[in-house]
């Protein structure tokens, strides 16, 4: 009989989760122009989902073109997915200590210039467009928006990811790969004071 | 006529339409604190522009490593501070931050990469920690916590560009003045610190 893969605790221990997470207090701007615009800006007004997009464009950035390409599909098709699936199962999200850790990772990775293959990078932007969409997906369900805000934020996490992480490839000069992962230690900081905050219950 | 439209104008005001917009308090205090804090405080400044000296002056990879380390160990000393771990002497250690790095400056100590990263991460968490425990009322924590991340890495990245100066004789002299000048000003933060109880 075949073992079973130790993923799937993992994943059961995920949704578990995210199914018992407290409801989140994330907000949705009016902008005036429509759902969508409503959408493309949400992204750029929640600093805690724009830290881990801001990462994944960095790391796959480092990591070449080809993880570049991965990732720029591969996190907002996964955040369409868990906006779905936080629309329809998961009302909650996943909490922000969570959310904190992950910022932190990510964080941590870039500094450190992790030599991830493209695969890899690939998995960690589908993870985080899971886990943020689903957050997401929930609070716009609670707030009844469009789906076209959805569209809208997906297509800002496109735009967010080709143009970051297209400048990032395109950086050769060793001091300019610094910066960058100096980038990332600013995120893994941010995201330990997101981890702290997230303990204190602010 | 006019007090018809008067009329009307307080009517409107009596009775206005309900808004829609909501109040979410704290995001541009948040922000604004975050980026005042590290420089409002002359003992913060200094010892975040003397880690960018000294990492100047030691060169690669130092030069990227201690500003890599210092936010790094200094959130966590923030976090520490946020879930409540009290550390003693924080004052103290701030001040003698400015003395350590300032000396280091200096006297341009050479020591391993390790043990500056160790030094470095050592204070830190005598900055992250007062930093993490002074969020401003009403002030929103991420926003606060991104503002005062962005603003310590400045604060670096400012040590750095000045600390470029090591390459030609004269700024190398320049240099080590202003590491005295440093640990001089770390020296009467330590005597403002134990002057007044040091916490």
């Amino acid at each position: 009989m075949r073992r079973p893969s130790r993923l799937v605790p993992a994943a059961l221990a995920l949704v578990l989760m995210l199914a018992l997470a407290p409801p989140a207090n994330a907000h949705l701007m009016t902008t005036g122009f429509g759902p969508f615009y409503d959408g493309l800006t949400h992204l750029f007004l929640t600093p805690e989902d724009l830290l881990q997009v801001i990462a994944i464009a960095l790391l796959a950035g480092l990591r070449g073109a080809r993880s570049g390409r991965f990732a720029v599909f591969a996190l907002p098709a996964a955040w369409l997915a868990g906006n779905v699936a936080g629309a329809l199962a998961l009302p909650h999200g996943a909490p922000f200590v969570v959310t904190a850790a992950v910022t932190i990772a990510l964080g941590a990775l870039v500094a450190v210039g992790a030599p991830l293959p493209p695969e890899a990078v690939a998995g960690l932007a589908i993870a985080v467009g899971l886990l943020d969409g689903a957050r997401n997906g929930g609070d716009l369900a609670t707030a009844r928006a469009s789906v076209l805000v959805a569209i809208g934020a997906a297509c800002a996490l496109f735009v967010t990811l080709s143009l970051l992480g297209g400048q990032v490839v395109s950086i050769r000069a060793p001091w300019a790969r610094v910066v960058v992962r100096v980038g990332g230690s600013w995120i893994a900081a941010i995201g330990l004071l997101m981890f702290g905050w997230s303990l204190r219950g602010v | 006529m006019r007090r018809a439209l008067a009329c009307l104008g307080s009517l409107a005001l009596a009775v206005p339409a309900p808004a829609l917009a909501h109040v979410r308090g704290g995001e541009a205090i948040g922000l604004v604190s975050g980026l005042q804090h590290p420089v409002s405080g002359l003992d913060h400044v200094l010892a975040m522009v003397a880690v960018g000296l000294w990492g100047a002056q030691l060169g690669a990879p130092a030069i990227w490593l201690l500003p890599v380390t210092f936010p790094m160990v200094m959130a966590f000393g923030g976090m520490l501070g946020l879930v409540g771990v009290k550390l003693p002497g924080i004052e103290i250690g701030i001040a003698c931050s400015a003395i350590a790095l300032g000396v280091a400056v200096f006297l341009e100590l050479r020591p391993s990469l390790c043990a500056a990263a160790v030094l470095i991460g050592f204070f830190a968490i005598f900055h992250g920690h007062a930093h993490g425990t002074e969020l401003p009322p009403g002030a929103d924590g991420l926003l606060y916590s991104i503002g005062f991340v962005i603003a310590t890495g400045t604060l670096h990245a400012f040590g750095i560009t000045i600390g470029l100066v090591h390459r030609w004789p004269a700024g190398r002299t320049a240099l080590r003045s202003a590491g005295a000048v440093v640990a001089l000003a770390g020296v009467a933060f330590l005597w403002r610190a134990l002057a007044g109880g040091g916490v």
